[in-house]
C-alpha cells in the first residue's frame, strides 16, 4: 500500500549544486548492497554509464554483466527474482524499456516479480548522442503495464530515496534516470514516498505539475511568473504511476488551471496521466509541455531544453497563456 | 544409471496419461494445443518421474528443482504432469482454459500449483531459466533448472542471447530440452524457417549438447543423467519427436498444433490410447 499523505516543502529557487540522478543511483545501490544480500544487479555493457560499476566492484559476486542483450537481461532478472532475489537491471532507457518491452511485460509484469529497472540516459538531456539514444516514450510504454510502478526522480536527493523505495516496493518498478547533472531542487533530508507528490511552492493562479529535470524548470518558471505577480504552485510528481490523485485534484480545484511539464513525448506521459485523472474528476483548463510528436536531435542538454521549449522561460510563457483561459 | 523396468513402466504410464489428459482437456475446452504435449509426453514424463525434484511434498522447498515451459502453449502436458506428481487434484484439469481457472491457456506463475513461470510468448523461457540457475548457484542450492523449448521457438533471437549468457556463466545446473518435431503453426519448420542443426548450434555456443529420440525414454534418461554430471556448462537435449504422437490422425499434421479434437475425434483418439 502506498501512503497517501502529501507534504509541503518550501523551495524558492533551484540550488546551484548539480548532480546527475544516475550518480545518485550508483551510490544508493552500493549502500543497499551492503545492507541487503538479496540485492543482485544486472547491466547490459553500460555499467560505467549507468553507474552500476560501483556495485560491481563492491559486490562482484552479485553483479552480472549481460552484454549487449537487453531482452535476455530482463528475462534473467525475472528468473533471479522468481528465486527470491531483488534485482536491479540497468541500461540506457532507450534500450532497457524500448528493446526489452515485451520481456518486461511477459516475464516481469505478468508474474509481478521484484525487478527494478533503473534506466539512465532518459530524455533529451542525453544530449549530443541524438535521437537514437534520446528515449522520449518510456513513460508511455512502462506506465501502461499493469503491476508496474513508474518513478521519475527530480534530483539526486530524490533518486537516492527512489532507489531505496524501489527495493522495498513489492513488484516491478521503473526508475527513470538522467545522464546530465541537474540542480538539487529538494532539500537534504527529503524522504521520497512512492505515490506521494510534493508541493515545492505554494500559489493559486496556476499549478505546474512536473517530473524529473522539468521540476527545476517549473521552479524557475514560478520565479519568473512571481515577478509579474502571478503565483504558481509547483508540484513535483515523481511517481508518475500511481499518481498522487488527491494532491492533483486539490491543486486543480484551488488553482483552476494545470500545466504539466516533462522531458518526454507530450502524449502518453505525465501530462496524459494527469489530464486523464482531471478529465474524470476535476476538469480545469490544462496545457502540457513536452516533446510534441517529434524525435530529438544532437546538442547540449541545456540547448535542447530551450530548443524544445522545456526551459523555465518557455514554461512561464505557456503558463501565462493558460491562465488567460481560466473563466 | 539405467532405468529399472518398474521405473520405465511408470514413465510409460505417466506419458500415456499425459496424452489422455491432453485430449480430454483440449476437447473439454474446445480449444488449445494438443499436438505439442503429445509429442513431448515421453521425454517430459522421463524428466518428471526420474529427475525433476518437484512434487506435492517438496513444492515449497526453496532449493527444489524448477521447470520453465518455454513453449508455453504445450501447457496441457505440464498441467497433467503436475497433477500426476500430486501437486493438485486431477479434477482441476477439467477447468483448463475456462474463466477463473488457475490453469490458464498459457502458464501463469503460481507457486501453489508448481507453475514456476509465466510463459506463452516464445523465446522468453530460456533467459528465465538462466536467471533461476544463477540464483540457485548464488544461494548454494542444489536446484537444477529445466527449460522446455522447441525447434520453432529456436527461431527467436532471445534464445540465442540466453544461450550465450548461460554458457558464459557456466550454468551447469541449467538444462534445456528442445522438442524437435519439424512442425510449427504455418507448416513444416524446415520450409517456414529452417533452424538447421540445433545440436551443433548449442555446441558452438558453448553448451554440452546431445540429440536423442524423444520417444525413447531410456535414451532421454541417459541424456538427463549425462547433463547432471556435466559440471562446467549448461546442457541441451535435442529431442526428436513426432507431433501428436500416439494418435494416428494427429501425427505429423501441423493442423493439430493448435486445434482441439471434436467429440468424434476425441473418442477415436482416446480409443487409440487404450481408454
Amino acid at each position: 500500500m502506498l501512503a497517501k499523505t502529501s507534504e509541503t516543502t518550501t523551495v524558492e529557487t533551484p540550488s546551484a549544486k548539480k548532480i546527475a540522478t544516475r550518480d545518485a543511483y550508483g551510490e544508493a545501490l552500493v549502500q543497499l548492497g551492503g545492507e541487503r544480500d538479496d540485492i543482485v544487479v544486472l547491466d547490459a555493457d553500460l555499467s560505467g554509464s549507468t553507474r552500476t560499476k560501483g556495485f560491481s566492484k563492491a559486490f562482484p559476486e552479485r553483479f552480472f554483466n549481460m552484454g549487449v542483450a537487453e531482452a535476455n537481461m530482463m528475462g534473467t532478472a525475472a528468473g533471479l527474482a522468481a528465486m527470491g532475489k531483488t534485482v536491479f537491471a540497468s541500461s540506457f532507457a532507450m534500450f532497457a524499456a524500448g528493446k526489452a518491452w515485451e520481456q518486461i511485460r511477459q516475464s516481469i509484469c505478468v508474474p509481478k516479480l521484484d525487478v527494478k529497472i533503473c534506466a539512465s540516459h532518459a530524455g533529451l538531456t542525453v544530449g549530443e548522442d541524438g535521437k537514437s539514444h534520446q528515449m522520449l516514450e518510456d513513460l508511455t510504454i512502462m506506465g501502461v503495464l499493469p503491476n508496474m510502478t513508474v518513478i521519475v526522480p527530480a534530483d539526486a536527493v530524490e533518486a537516492r530515496g527512489a532507489v531505496r523505495a524501489a527495493a522495498e516496493l513489492e513488484g516491478p518498478v521503473y526508475v527513470r534516470l538522467s545522464r546530465a547533472p541537474t540542480p538539487i531542487v529538494l532539500p537534504d533530508g527529503h524522504t521520497f514516498e512512492p505515490g506521494v507528490g510534493t508541493t515545492l511552492r505554494e500559489g493559486a493562479d496556476v499549478a505546474i505539475v512536473a517530473c524529473g529535470v522539468e521540476v527545476g524548470a517549473a521552479l524557475e518558471a514560478a520565479g519568473l511568473l512571481a515577478a509579474d505577480g502571478v503565483e504558481a504552485r509547483v508540484i513535483n510528481m515523481a511517481t508518475v504511476k500511481p499518481l498522487d490523485e488527491d494532491l492533483l485534484c486539490r491543486a486543480a480545484r484551488e488553482c483552476g488551471a494545470v500545466l504539466t511539464a516533462e522531458e518526454h513525448q507530450v502524449r502518453g506521459g505525465l501530462g496524459s496521466a494527469v489530464s486523464d485523472l482531471l478529465a474524470r474528476t476535476t476538469p480545469v483548463p490544462m496545457d502540457m509541455v513536452g516533446v510534441d510528436d517529434t524525435f530529438g536531435e544532437s546538442g547540449t542538454a541545456e540547448e535542447l531544453l530551450v530548443r524544445f521549449g522545456l526551459d523555465g522561460a518557455s514554461l512561464a510563457k505557456r503558463a501565462r497563456t493558460l491562465i488567460e483561459r481560466k473563466s | 544409471m539405467v532405468l529399472t523396468p518398474e521405473r520405465k513402466h511408470e514413465i510409460e504410464q505417466v506419458a500415456r496419461q499425459v496424452r489422455i489428459d491432453t485430449i480430454e482437456m483440449t476437447h473439454a475446452a474446445g480449444c488449445g494445443h494438443p499436438g505439442g504435449p503429445m509429442g513431448m509426453a515421453d521425454f517430459m514424463a522421463t524428466l518428471f518421474i526420474a529427475h525433476l525434484r518437484l512434487d506435492g511434498g517438496n513444492l515449497h522447498d526453496p532449493d527444489r528443482d524448477r521447470m520453465v515451459l518455454g513453449n508455453g502453449h504445450t501447457c496441457a502436458g505440464l498441467y497433467s504432469l503436475l497433477s500426476q506428481k500430486g501437486i493438485f487434484p486431477h479434477e482441476l484439469l477439467a477447468t483448463f482454459r475456462k474463466l477463473g481457472s488457475p490453469l490458464q491457456g498459457h502458464p501463469h506463475r503460481n507457486p501453489e500449483l508448481g507453475i514456476d513461470m509465466s510463459t506463452g510468448s516464445l523465446g522468453t523461457g530460456l533467459s528465465v531459466g538462466a536467471g533461476m540457475a544463477l540464483a540457485a548457484r548464488l544461494n548454494g542450492w542444489g536446484s537444477r533448472i529445466y527449460v522446455a523449448s522447441s525447434d520453432g521457438e529456436s527461431q527467436e533471437g532471445q534464445i540465442w542471447e540466453a544461450a550465450t549468457s548461460a554458457a558464459h556463466y557456466g550454468l551447469s545446473n541449467l538444462c534445456v530440452l528442445v522438442d524437435f518435431n519439424n512442425i510449427q503453426i504455418d507448416g513444416v519448420m524446415r520450409e517456414v524457417m529452417d533452424v538447421r542443426d540445433l545440436r551443433a548450434k548449442y555446441e558452438a555456443f558453448g553448451w554440452h549438447a546431445v540429440e536423442v529420440d524423444g520417444h525413447d525414454v531410456d535414451a532421454v534418461d541417459g541424456a538427463l543423467c549425462e547433463a547432471r554430471v556435466t559440471d562446467d556448462r549448461p546442457s541441451a537435449i535435442i529431442c526428436h519427436t513426432t507431433l501428436g504422437k500416439g494418435v494416428s490422425f494427429m501425427e505429423n499434421d501441423a493442423g493439430w498444433h493448435g486445434v482441439a479434437p471434436d467429440d468424434e475425434q476425441a473418442t477415436q483418439a482416446l480409443a487409440e490410447l487404450g481408454v
